[in-house]
């Protein structure tokens, strides 16, 4: 895409700059959405009506929000430490934003074409665990400091079934580029690799049981890396108050909201772009049928939009139907289940790759 | 199952002087009176002895008797001297049913009782409140503080009937 | 050389969100692993048993509402059980019915509180709102008789304070009928699932021996597996006519006497409660309620403790009258009072977390604990 901007603009700069504030505008856009989306889909499940009264069924409640943080006093507690304090949402923000440079929202739309794309996606979420302990830290609150413990022993963990699946997905597909993935699953929902893969033979059949699993496994520990329910100790309501965020006022708050919802969509499209065909549609373009050429980028754009915004859902959908887990628990569930799993998962999968 | 006349006369076969007496006065149930520093001996066998078991203190409550004479005080307030303070004891048994009641008095001006904490846990809190409204000293309590008042309430014991409200408590003005 | 470590003492202030109610807990932590508990309270302390002393019989009442907000009927009942016994007077037959459907439904509506909140603090948040639309049903039945959803001052001494309206057995009737799925749902949703079982099951278990030395009640006590019940062993009103059972922990899922017997005990108890309700709902006999309500109250010198089953324990009054219109002594035995005392008991030994399943294994409300 930048090569294409870089055409139409002719400065480095500004193009560069056009790129950057791409991806910047999908997950604003996507973060008032998704917030809305939240308050109506834990409305409906139960039995209330959720904002109603700004704008057409309430879709402008987010912005009504979001004036109203923009405009709060910044309160710091004396003794918080008031660099780290503010550096924390910062950074948890960037941690989170810049996985969008690498997700292809279609085969044009993309902010940077890198080889290693998923490495550079696990490394750079990695941040986040930096942001959050920094803001339990800081800003002297023993529940903060509970809440950022727990926050990071838990994402630590769970980074490890989601690196291990990402890793059985490569060695299937060959690259590291996210792009290059989506590519693979072209022509219909039958390549995508959810069902084995673009791939003709028996290894197609017999990796689709263990690609679910895959895709089960990945799906519970990337819920586990953004804090929502079951595993969302890290801001459990009625124990901690608010976990590591607790002192946090106005707008900063509500960067560590952006930054969550971010998080969300940004772990639900890598796992549309591993398993589901990413940007491809399953029913074939309407562009080519009709002989309209330029049309098939803005139908992938939809196509994984839709993909991604699924997948959100059944986040959403899980949090307002189960408890939460409890932190031994959860740890549990991520040593002595997911990993001996995820790796049983990588083993097999690569032994069918070499038939 | 004993009625109390019944577990009167197996009491005061077994301890003697300690049980003051039984009240029969009142409509309901007759009360076993005994003597404020013996009631831990009295618990203690109540608790364990087969034919009673009484293994559950349902409630201890402390009681003014309001039985002294009306004094005035300096600032021509009503305060009551001599007289009692009473503690009521309601014990049941889970396994053979019956009830009893028990009520040891003892002299306003110094008031203090034996604890029954060993015996029954229930009376841990009730106790601390009995000490809380009243003023009574229960010896032997493991942590005796006041537990509905603020830990440092210092002007007297709320549920006394001679009882005045002090004017300004840390420097917030009580009555409004 | 030994490291130097120190213990955490944490706060769970009196604002909390999930203390049901002004409670301080303080906390002595190590980790994630508790070692000591100690509650605080008085910080909702109204000098209920002065007032009580000031006013007359049936000026009490209404304060007795406020103790148990959540459970204000059976507050009622427990008052005007105890100075219908120093008084010695009988009640009409109708009165009867009507208090004991009247108590019978308080009971469901505060046991759906007890598990609505108790799910919501292990975080199950969508039970809480589809148990408080049942509890409104509830709630609607009882404004339609006395005029008030929470606070009723209903039950008089001798009587009640209104009949019962036209619809009432109709809508009554209609709420059984309703309700009765609903209890299949929240054990769908709730009871059994997983991650809810994990949470509770074995987690601050409650042997039978320390739940009567120390005095436990209610749901805590039968959730230890011993069938006490007072309005079995001490029958007061016609609870002797009806015929329902008492449900105890059987530790099901875990050990007995755990957070999750006592959870299952309050879902027992409410279907228990419906068939009372039933029995009682068709044969309300015909009559006055107001025949029996004297003009003045002066019971006689004496003293009376009697108690009744609140859907929180035993519920006791004790009442010295010196011959005058107003009581010379009222001691209320709240049983969330001598529940919270368990809590030193419960939490040794278990994680944070598990603090909070417990506090709502309890169900304590604060308002009867300070009085």
């Amino acid at each position: 895409m930048y090569q294409f901007l870089y055409d139409l603009i002719g400065n480095e700069i500004l193009a560069g700059l056009l790129v950057a504030v791409v991806p910047l505008t999908i997950i604003l856009v996507f973060a008032l959405f998704g917030i809305w989306l939240e308050r109506k889909v834990s409305a409906h499940m139960q039995d209330r009506l959720g904002p109603m009264r700004t704008g057409w069924h309430g879709w402008l409640q987010t912005v009504a929000d979001l004036m109203k943080m923009l405009q709060k006093e910044d309160i710091i507690a004396t003794d918080a430490d008031k660099t780290l304090y503010n550096i924390a949402p910062v950074l948890v923000f960037t941690g989170s934003f810049a996985a969008y440079a690498v997700i292809p929202f279609s085969s044009k739309l993309l902010g940077s074409e890198v080889e290693i794309g998923l490495f550079y996606v696990i490394a750079i979420s990695s941040l986040v665990v930096a942001g959050i302990l920094m803001a339990g830290w800081s800003a002297n609150n023993k529940y903060s400091l509970l809440g950022a413990m727990r926050a990071a022993a838990q994402i630590i963990s769970y980074e490890i079934p989601t690196a291990l699946i990402i890793l059985s997905m490569v060695m299937l597909t060959g690259t590291l580029s996210l792009e290059k993935i989506s590519q693979m699953q072209t022509s219909s929902f039958w390549n995508w690799n959810i069902f084995g893969g673009a791939v003709f033979g028996l290894s197609k059949f017999l990796l689709i049981p263990f690609m679910i699993a895959g895709t089960l496994i990945i799906f519970t520990s990337t819920l586990a890396e953004v804090n929502r329910v079951p595993f969302d100790i890290p801001e459990a309501e009625s124990e901690l108050v608010a976990g590591y965020f607790t002192e946090y006022c106005g707008m900063k708050w509500g960067m560590f909201m952006l930054a969550e919802y971010g998080n969300m969509f940004a772990v639900s499209a890598i796992i549309a772009i591993l398993f589901l065909g990413g940007y491809q549609s399953p029913i074939g373009y309407l562009g080519n049928s009709i002989g309209a050429q330029w049309l098939i980028p803005f139908e992938q754009g939809f196509w994984f939009i839709a993909k991604g915004l699924a997948l959100v859902f059944v986040q959403m959908w899980l949090r307002w139907t189960l408890p939460r887990l409890r932190v031994d628990q959860l740890m549990t569930v991520c040593w002595k289940y997911l990993i001996p799993f995820a790796f049983i998962n990588l083993i097999i999968i690569g032994i069918i790759s070499l038939i | 199952m004993k009625n109390p006349e019944e577990i009167f006369e197996l009491l005061k076969n077994e301890f003697k002087d300690i049980i003051i007496g039984l009240e029969k006065e009142s409509p309901t149930e007759p009360i076993v009176a005994i003597d404020p520093m013996q009631i831990n001996k009295v618990g203690l066998f109540l608790r364990d002895n087969d034919i009673l078991k009484f293994d559950s203190l349902m409630v201890l409550s402390g009681v003014d008797d309001a039985n002294g004479t009306k004094v005035k005080d300096d600032d021509g307030a009503e305060m009551i001297s001599g007289g009692t303070l009473s503690v009521y004891y309601h014990l049941h048994s889970t396994n053979l049913k019956h009830k009893i009641t028990l009520k040891t008095t003892t002299p306003r001006e110094n008031p203090q009782v034996e604890s029954v904490y060993n015996i029954w846990r229930t009376s841990d809190w009730h106790e601390r409140e009995a000490y809380d409204m009243f003023g009574i000293i229960f010896v032997n309590h493991p942590d005796l503080r006041r537990i509905l008042m603020p830990y440092d309430w210092e002007a007297g014991y709320p549920l006394r009937k001679d009882y005045k409200n002090p004017e300004f408590y840390k420097g917030m003005k009580v009555p409004y | 050389m030994a490291l130097k470590t120190e213990t955490m003492v944490l706060n769970m202030g009196p604002q909390h969100p999930s203390t049901h109610g002004v409670l301080r807990l303080e906390l002595e932590i190590e980790g994630e692993l508790i070692l000591s508990v100690k509650p605080h309270i008085g910080y909702l302390h109204r000098c209920f048993e002065k007032h009580a002393e000031a006013m007359t019989y049936p000026q009490v009442i209404p304060y007795t509402d406020r103790l148990d907000y959540l459970a204000a009927m059976g507050n009622n009942f427990g008052y005007v059980v105890a100075v219908e016994k120093l008084l010695g007077i009988q009640i009409p037959e109708r009165v009867e019915y009507i208090r004991i459907i009247m108590a019978e439904l308080q009971r469901i509506a505060s046991h759906l509180v007890a598990i609505a909140t108790n799910g919501a603090d292990i975080g199950a948040l969508t039970p809480f709102l589809y148990l408080f639309r049942d509890r409104e049903y509830i709630l609607s039945l009882f404004e339609m008789t006395c005029g008030a959803r929470m606070l009723y001052n209903y039950m008089w001494i001798g009587g009640v304070s209104h009949d019962i309206h036209p619809d009432f057995v109709r809508k009554t009737k209609e709420f059984i009928i309703h309700f009765r799925p609903t209890i299949v749902e929240l054990n769908n949703l709730l009871t059994f699932n997983k991650i809810f079982i994990e949470r509770t099951a074995n987690i601050g278990i409650l042997p039978i021996d320390t739940a009567i030395n120390f005095g436990a009640s209610g749901p805590v006590l039968r959730g230890s597996g011993l069938q006490f019940d007072v309005r079995k062993e001490d029958p007061y009103s016609i609870y002797n006519r009806f015929d329902f059972e008492i449900p105890t922990g059987k530790g099901l899922v875990g050990t007995v006497g755990d957070c999750w017997d006592r959870y299952y005990v309050r879902v027992l108890e409410m279907e228990q409660s419906l068939r009372i309700i039933e029995q009682a709902i068709d044969n309300i006999p015909g009559g006055d309620v107001h025949s029996a309500i004297p003009k003045r109250i002066k019971p006689p010198k004496g003293t009376v403790y009697s108690r009744v089953e609140n859907p929180r324990g035993e519920l006791g009054y004790f009442i010295i009258s010196d011959g005058n219109l107003n009581p010379f002594r009222v001691k209320v035995r709240a049983p969330s009072f001598v529940n919270l005392e368990l809590m030193g008991e419960l939490c040794k030994g278990h994680l944070v977390a598990d603090v909070i399943a417990i506090l709502g294994s309890l169900d304590i409300v604060l308002g009867e604990i300070d009085r």
